[in-house]
């Protein structure tokens, strides 16, 4: 059994204010035969100071339960509030704006523009929330630094490697300092060491006050860095894990 | 965010120098041709500018200016007795055989000038003088004419020199500087009565009546006042220019020629902007996503995608309308083809492009606005 990237060194307790709830969420995709149901009525909560996970097989609902919340894709029924925010009857300008300025994001494929420096990738949420370009390059620097890649800023993404630019994208995602990070899958296309290194990353950042991290991922080397799992089958949430159930579960499956 | 859409469009080399060359060689094309046709319509009123008359009567059939259909003697008089007439004078014009000193045919443009007063002289003498037309056998010939009538390998002609109209001698005693006339052929002028000698007999020589108003008369009250009283065409030179280029406009295949490579232009700069833009958005479409879900507004994409499209639109257009500039400077020494570069045309192919760069970026934009940012999460 091969030991899991590491456990948290503390977790948030119950009382904690609560960063997302999902009520109740439905979504279809689809008509007629080619109708799917990703999710049937799902419920969904997680607290600020959180490092979540999402698990479960392919096709079972994850991605589309983090697009729903990350207010990148409308649902068909339910409720869901961010950050103190309900989702719900909000204009998609509204949403923009409001992902804009909360919400940081890393990918699967980083999704770092290849033509742009490190630097100014990373500077783009604050470009985006309206910081001056020569003020939200230095902060990008900065970043940069913090994730080890300070003497990359002015190289290209595709100069470096996976491990590299993921933690780009991961300076990309703090550099506007949101509440909440919501990442797919950041670690499966990386090797053991630097996953490591990511998901030492994310877990700081996690320990944030008023922040936390949703992770959707297949990876069970990421499931000791959680402070809950939330397992999902067939759309539907089958188990929230945290305590000991949480442990035993790491324990199961790495 | 806009200088990152410059930097993500230059950042593409392959695409922004396929963009730009794209869009460069629509600008040229329609610029280029425009302007060749530009030149070639100013060609066909250069005659009128060459002789610079204020009325011209020509026989009632004459369409355009570089027709010649023939007059009687007698028409010079009548049009003299016409109120408000100053002066009135005969000219003859023809397409002549000439020979240059090697012996070998050149068309020339012949032109017969009233002896007496020379109206319709060339409007600048580089050597020579235009007196001695006026002596038996003399002609004064254009640049093009120097060109053209000098045998090959040998110094160019010169005042003194002779060569043959109609295997009449001519002697040269001056030259000139014309506007090229629109059939391509030098001006040759002579005396009004020379040019009858050289000219292949008919039982009507005479070409066209210039005539001049009293002062203070209206150039256009006269023209309508000789065409009254004698059933004649007559028109200011403004009236003759504008009748030419019509004619030119609804009865030959040169307008639709010429239009037909600028529409080609058109569409090629169309297909390749509008493909090449699309195909990079496309290429672009999941950083476009990504930059959607970290809170770009789609009018902010949409200005950026605008930004990148004109940005290419206006580059192509300065290096399109360069190279056509550069084309002009190449050619207009050596006289053909004709080249006139308007600012009119050059605003038209601005509109042009301006079209390009907004269907180009419509296309992407339509891409943009519909795309859902949850497209960045799916692997």
């Amino acid at each position: 059994m091969s030991v899991p990237f590491k456990a948290p060194a503390s977790t948030p307790s119950s009382g904690t204010p609560t960063a997302v709830r999902v009520r109740g969420v439905t979504k279809t995709f689809g008509t007629g035969d080619s109708r799917t149901v990703a999710l049937k009525g799902v419920d969904f909560e997680t607290r600020e100071g959180e490092l979540h996970l999402v698990v479960g097989p392919s096709g079972c609902g994850k991605t589309t339960l983090l697009s729903v919340v990350a207010g990148t894709l409308d649902w068909d029924a339910g409720e869901i509030d961010v950050l103190g925010t309900r989702l719900n009857g909000m204009s998609k300008a509204a949403v923009t704006a409001f992902r804009g300025r909360h919400i940081g994001f890393i990918f699967q494929q980083f999704n770092l523009i290849p033509t742009l420096t490190c630097v100014e990738n990373v500077s783009v949420p604050l470009l985006l929330n309206g910081v001056h370009r020569h003020r939200a390059e230095q902060t990008a620097a900065e970043l940069l630094q913090r994730v080890g890649l300070g003497d990359k800023g002015r190289k290209r993404p595709t100069e470096l490697s996976g491990g590299q630019q993921q933690r780009v994208a991961i300076a990309r995602a703090l550099s506007h300092e949101p509440r909440l990070i919501i990442c797919d899958e950041p670690t499966s296309a990386l090797d053991r060491d630097t996953g490591h290194h990511i998901m030492d990353l994310l877990s700081t950042a996690a320990r944030a006050p008023g922040r936390c991290v949703i992770i959707v991922t297949h990876d069970p080397r990421t499931y000791g860095y959680a402070d809950r799992i939330t397992e999902m089958e067939d759309g539907r949430v089958r188990q929230v894990l945290e305590g000991d159930a949480l442990r035993h579960y790491v324990d199961q499956h790495t | 965010m806009f200088h990152l859409a410059l930097k993500m469009l230059m950042g593409d080399r392959a695409k922004y120098i396929m963009l730009v060359g794209g869009l460069t060689f629509a600008a040229l094309l329609m610029t280029q041709q425009n302007a060749v046709f530009q030149g070639l319509l100013s060609w066909t009123t250069s005659h009128l500018r060459n002789m610079r008359a204020s009325i011209w009567v020509v026989e009632a059939h004459v369409d355009y200016a570089n027709e010649t259909k023939p007059l009687r003697d007698t028409d010079v008089n009548r049009v003299r007795s016409v109120k408000g007439v100053d002066f009135a004078v005969p000219m003859f014009q023809g397409i002549l055989k000439a020979k240059d000193s090697d012996g070998a045919d050149k068309q020339i443009m012949l032109i017969g000038l009233h002896g007496a007063t020379l109206f319709g002289r060339p409007p600048q003498m580089l050597a020579g003088s235009l007196q001695q037309l006026r002596l038996p056998n003399t002609v004064v010939i254009d640049e093009l004419g120097v060109q053209r009538l000098s045998a090959k390998g040998r110094p160019p002609i010169k005042i003194g020199d002779t060569f043959e109209i109609n295997d009449r001698e001519a002697r040269i005693v001056g030259i000139c500087r014309t506007e090229r006339h629109f059939f391509g052929y030098p001006y040759v002028f002579s005396s009004y009565d020379q040019a009858l000698q050289y000219a292949p007999r008919q039982r009507k020589m005479l070409s066209v009546i210039l005539a001049e108003p009293k002062p203070g008369a209206a150039i256009a009250d006269v023209a309508r006042a000789i065409q009254r009283e004698t059933g004649l065409k007559a028109y200011t030179s403004e009236e003759f220019a504008k009748v030419t280029v019509d004619y030119i406009w609804k009865n030959t295949g040169i307008p639709m020629s010429f239009m037909t490579t600028i529409i080609l232009g058109f569409i090629v700069g169309v297909a390749v902007s509008g493909q090449t833009f699309f195909s990079f958005v496309l290429e672009n479409l999941r950083h476009l996503g990504a930059l959607k879900a970290m809170g770009a507004s789609t009018w902010m994409l949409a200005r950026m995608l605008l930004l990148q499209a004109f940005t290419v639109g206006m580059i192509g257009y300065g290096m399109g309308v360069g190279l056509a500039a550069l084309f002009g400077f190449a050619v207009l020494p050596v006289g053909q083809p004709p080249f006139l570069l308007e600012a009119s045309s050059m605003i038209k192919t601005a509109v042009a492009i301006v079209v390009m760069c907004c269907f180009s970026a419509f296309l992407g934009i339509r891409k943009v606005a519909r795309l859902e940012p949850a497209i960045v999460f799916r692997g």
